[in-house]
């Protein structure tokens, strides 16, 4: 756990140091240098969080949606990025955050293709335990919905990916470049047309993709999902 | 986009060439793109596979970039090379019906290439000249005020033929036209669809 925090932490190795930092009132004994997301989550204290994975050493923080305000630091930040110090004082809910987590969450749901009922991720979802943990609707009221109507890829065996449900979190690109160390899969275009693809945009069964389902199991919503 | 004879051996030998000129340095992966877009006008699949080999880094992330930056095409320039404005005055005034009405009469969607390479069709950000609005550049040409019924006049001039079933379907368009319900683009959107 140390290793990969090693840039933040001149205390690498086995003893690591430990620091005490306050969340919500409670105090907790955490590794010096641990990204405050995973210190957070490990220690019960749920904040909502869709890109990051913790073996990633600079993370995209491109989700948006887990900031947390950090006393001494003017703007809330994202707690993905955040190397724990002692002292810390945080807070994971104020009037600042529930405003940015709500509105960040209500534009990904309003190109998210919102069918629970049929989706294979039903129960596992992110974005349902997001909704749940914060009190949110998975629905779109504010925003005009735009669906995106790429077809679906079922041309691997035992997986499919749907460009209508994808969060655009890359945690698949991830797993797939560095975990698999296939590179199959990267993300392309951008603006309302980015999707994650393979060279040429190709089918998944085309490509050079393995097919090792590694991807589906780092995709946090039902984009890339097992085959019933 | 498929390729004609010798293209293939064309495009390898330039990459070639390129690549010797820059360290295999996968920070050296845009100046390498921009040098073989420079010799080939586009990018082919076949160059960005080479380019990828050589920066040791997945051809999907070199397809990444290429699809990430305007300034990148992947389909070879037409004979033809027909730019619709999309600029805020053009867009406003119906640039993106233009648009349609191209990729409807050229058979190709916005940044291809017709199968016979006498077509490519692009969008440009604001060519300058707003007061014209919407302006198509055909082959570095402006083409000012362009309704719908203009496109057809456009590609027959660089000798497209179009067939008489097509033309037919035009002629619906145009008998909304001459009444020239000029920048009520709303009102355009319906018909023009």
């Amino acid at each position: 756990m140390s290793n990969n925090n090693g840039n933040n932490n001149g205390n690498n190795g086995n003893n690591e140091k430990m620091v005490t930092i306050t969340i919500d009132d409670k105090q907790f004994m955490v590794p010096e240098g641990k990204r405050l997301l995973w210190a957070a989550l490990e220690n019960g204290v749920y904040i909502p969080h869709l890109c990051a994975l913790e073996e990633e050493e600079k993370p995209s923080a491109g989700c948006r949606l887990c900031f947390v305000e950090i006393e001494g630091f003017l703007n809330p930040v994202t707690s993905c990025t955040q190397p724990v110090k002692e002292g810390m004082i945080v807070r994971t809910r104020s009037k600042r955050i529930d405003r940015m987590v709500k509105n960040g969450f209500e534009l990904l749901l309003s190109n998210h293709r919102l069918n629970c009922g049929k989706c294979a991720a039903n129960g596992s979802c992110e974005l349902q335990k997001i909704a749940r943990e914060r009190g949110l609707k998975l629905r779109v009221s504010r925003m005009r919905k735009l669906e995106n109507d790429a077809p679906i890829d079922d041309s691997p065996e035992n997986f499919s990916y749907d460009p209508a449900k994808c969060v655009l979190c890359g945690r698949c690109v991830w797993v797939d470049h560095n975990m698999a160390k296939v590179g199959a899969i990267g993300m392309v275009r951008r603006g309302m047309s980015r999707r994650v693809a393979t060279f040429g945009e190709t089918a998944l069964a085309e490509s050079n993709c393995t097919q090792c389902g590694e991807c589906v199991r780092a995709c946090p919503v039902g984009a890339l999902a097992v085959k019933e | 986009m498929e390729l004609m004879e010798g293209e293939l051996e064309q495009i390898q030998s330039v990459v070639a060439e390129v690549l010797k000129k820059f360290d295999s340095d996968s920070e050296q992966l845009l100046p390498i793109l921009q040098a073989v877009q420079g010799r080939l006008g586009y990018l082919p699949r076949e160059a960005m596979k080479m380019v990828a080999a050589a920066v040791e880094i997945p051809e999907v992330d070199v397809y990444s970039v290429g699809t990430f930056y305007n300034q990148f095409r992947l389909n070879p320039p037409g004979k033809n090379q027909i730019k619709v404005c999309m600029g805020t005055a053009c867009h406003m005034t119906g640039g993106n019906i233009i648009m349609d009405s191209f990729e409807r009469r050229l058979e190709i969607e916005e940044g291809e290439t017709t199968k016979d390479r006498e077509f490519s069709l692009e969008r440009v950000a604001c060519v300058g000249c707003c007061a014209l609005a919407p302006v198509v550049l055909v082959n570095d040409e402006v083409e000012a005020k362009v309704r719908p019924t203009r496109v057809d006049g456009i590609l027959l001039g660089l000798g497209k033929e179009l067939n008489r079933k097509k033309t037919e379907v035009g002629t619906e368009d145009k008998a909304q036209d001459p009444a020239e319900p000029k920048d009520i683009p709303a009102q355009e959107e319906g018909d023009a669809r």
